[in-house]
């Protein structure tokens, strides 16, 4: 591999970039896109569901209980009702989420110890069924002991069951949009040039394999650690995420990250037959990813099997070096499993990578 | 070094390639002196660009042996790499880097050092009179600028043996003599070049041409040589209604190819006989005047003979 070559291809990507509007709009913007869509609509409770309530008691207790629950901010009451048949159609037209229904014999119920309040539910949306849920338990029982001093309603994490805030999730952010941009940029780095006739051209040059996989490759490690920056800021001064471990460990965990991705989009780019392709290939990479890394739904709670895919994927590795970093504050090496389950990655995506590319057409 | 490489540029035995069911390529013998310009004269799809291609390197022949510039291809083609030029047929620089940046990424890919890169190119720039363009980028190029920046791009290294694949296709008149200046300063300097094209014109310039005809090597000699070996075959017909004596010659046996140039007729004959007679009597017989007289064989000629004319003697020439 000669340095001069590497660098010619290196340079050449990199002017290449930098009239390529879009894909440098595109940088910047989907970082920024993305950690305040998953930021703020993954991490905050859930408020104002739209609540019809049914006070058939209508005593001093029963309001008082109706206010209390209205007070935490998760119901806002947008439609009142005499019976729990009129909420239950309120419910079945989506003109509400929840029903409040105050039986009646609310007193009574009370004082005998049996269930007193109903909440009617839309079960078709799981996360506001776990936030219904919590909202019916604990003012009530605050009402039965009668105490003053009720507790705080609080309600969390109902989108993620392991009940992670945005501290948790903005390290994850950083791995999950380095795997949505890195793989599709190396993605379709070879099979685009296949479509406008360049690679016809680069073949026949002394050029090797190594020197167009690595040209390819180099760029795009400075824009992932751009991405990386972008996020780790953003994360910093927007949800006051710490940064307990070195800040240089936290790189070195995205460089590796990086590098997996790129040399994985390489090796789809050396397989695909049109951009298209190479898109749709990425895509399907990316769900499990997100699905299977531990970053959406916690790693322990899947079956077996899973858990063996979910290993092959740099993204699980990457989750475990970032939140043990970040949020533990442990040292990067310390994690050494996990750094060198990336590390073999890397090796062997870019041989193969490599191997699978010939300077033919046939 | 023998003495048949030192003479020889390309030497191709029984060169095949196969596409699934298409034979593209045909038991190809093929030998290129250097320092010429040789011509691959063939109708789209007659496997020109294939055999450029296997000659490079880029395709691995099915069968057949190939020998270029001493190495066996495509076993040494890595080694070749570093001596050919290679013009694809669909323009494949960067269009989305200038003129000079395509330059000089080629000249760093071909390995030139950074202070003789520079240089080359800044003599490249001047060559092919790109002064005012330098920052252009090549998808802004027209046609014939475009095709000027791949020649450059394909010389940048000073190759001995330059494939252009039939580079001309998109290029004006004007345009096509200049570039075919820059290819015979290229040919004196001692460069072999193979161009494919399917113009006729063009074919008439080179040292040497090879006619390909659905894959297979049909004609191969100087252009003279082919269009001495059709004397007396070529017969001009002046008519009042060249439509109708067109037709009326259509199915006359010995006739290989009516076309009309003007208000006259070329006529190729399968040869042997006396073609001008048959002709005449035919013209007669379908009640139009006409004068028929002996022409000399155009490239066109030559061209007609060697694909239309498979049944007949074929023309090779030495």
């Amino acid at each position: 591999m000669k340095s001069r070559r590497l660098f010619a291809i290196v340079l050449k990507e990199l002017r290449q970039l930098r009239r390529d509007r879009m894909t440098l709009a595109m940088i910047v913007g989907i970082p920024v896109m993305q950690l305040l869509l998953f930021g703020y609509a993954i991490n905050f409770n859930l408020r104002g569901l739209s609540t019809g309530i049914a006070d058939m008691a209508n005593t001093a207790g029963s309001r008082a209980l109706v206010m209390d629950m209205v007070a935490t901010g998760v119901i806002a009451p947008t439609a009142s009702a005499r019976t729990p048949q009129e909420l239950m159609e309120l419910i079945r037209l989506g003109r509400i989420s929840i029903g409040v229904v105050v039986p009646p014999d609310f007193e009574r119920r009370l004082i005998d110890g049996r269930e007193a309040v109903q909440v009617l539910v839309d079960g078709s949306d799981s996360n506001v069924q776990a936030a219904a849920a919590q909202l019916a338990q604990v003012p009530l029982q605050s009402q039965a002991f009668g105490s003053a001093r009720a507790p705080a309603v609080s309600v969390v994490g109902f989108y993620n069951p392991e009940r992670r805030t945005a501290v948790n999730i903005v390290p994850g952010l950083i791995g999950v949009i380095l795997t949505m941009t890195m793989v599709l940029f190396t993605a379709v780095a070879i099979v685009r040039e296949r479509e406008r006739g360049n690679l016809e051209l680069l073949i026949a040059t002394p050029v090797t394999r190594s020197e167009l996989m690595f040209g390819k490759v180099l760029p795009y490690v400075a824009i992932g650690l751009v991405q990386t920056t972008v996020v780790l800021l953003l994360g910093v001064w927007l949800f006051e995420v710490p940064i307990r471990g070195g800040v240089l460990d936290v790189y070195l965990a995205a460089v590796l990250l990086i590098l997996a991705n790129l040399t994985l989009g390489l090796l789809i780019s050396t397989r695909a037959k049109s951009q298209f392709q190479a898109m749709q290939m990425s895509f399907f990479l990316f769900l499990p990813s997100i699905f299977l890394s531990g970053f959406m739904f916690p790693f322990a709670g899947m079956p077996m099997i899973m858990q063996w895919l979910a290993e092959v994927l740099p993204l699980t590795h990457f989750l475990r070096l970032i939140r043990g970093v970040m949020l533990r504050g442990a040292g990067l090496f310390e994690l050494w499993p996990e750094l060198l389950a990336l590390v073999a990655f890397i090796v062997v995506m870019m041989t193969v990578a490599i191997l699978g590319f010939r300077k033919r057409l046939d | 070094m023998s003495a048949t490489t030192r003479d020889i540029a390309i030497r191709t035995r029984g060169l095949s390639k196969r596409f699934g069911a298409l034979l593209a390529v045909d038991d190809v013998d093929l030998t290129v002196p250097r320092a010429s310009v040789y011509g691959f004269l063939g109708p789209n799809g007659s496997g020109k660009s294939t055999t450029i291609r296997m000659l490079c390197g880029l395709l691995t022949p099915t069968s057949g042996d190939i020998v270029v510039l001493g190495l066996r291809i495509p076993e040494q083609a890595e080694a070749l790499r570093l001596c050919i030029g290679y013009m694809t047929q669909r323009f494949s620089l960067f269009e989305d880097l200038s003129l000079r940046e395509n330059l000089e990424f080629l000249a760093a890919v071909q390995g030139l050092p950074r202070r003789a890169a520079r240089a080359r190119v800044d003599a490249l720039v001047v060559r092919f009179d790109f002064a005012d363009r330098e920052k252009q980028l090549a998808g802004t190029l027209s046609g014939g600028q475009k095709q000027r920046l791949a020649l450059a791009c394909a010389v940048i290294h000073e190759p001995e043996l330059l494939f252009l694949d039939e580079p001309t296709s998109a290029v004006d008149p004007e345009s096509r003599r200049e570039f075919w200046e820059t290819l015979f300063d290229l040919a004196d300097a001692g460069t072999t070049i193979l161009v494919s094209t399917h113009l006729m014109d063009e074919a008439e310039r080179c040292h040497r041409i090879a006619i390909l005809d659905h894959g297979a090597l049909v004609a191969d000699g100087t252009p003279r040589e082919l269009a001495a070996a059709l004397a007396g075959r070529t017969v001009e017909v002046v008519a009042a209604l060249p439509r109708r004596a067109q037709q009326a010659l259509a199915g006359v046996p010995g006739v290989l190819s009516v076309a009309q140039v003007g208000n006259n007729l070329r006529v190729l004959t399968a040869g042997g006989g006396d073609g001008s007679a048959r002709i005449a009597a035919a013209l007669k017989e379908a009640g139009l005047a006409a004068e028929v007289m002996a022409s000399t064989p155009s490239m066109e000629d030559v061209f007609v003979a060697a694909t239309h004319g498979r049944d007949t003697p074929g023309v090779r020439a030495a």
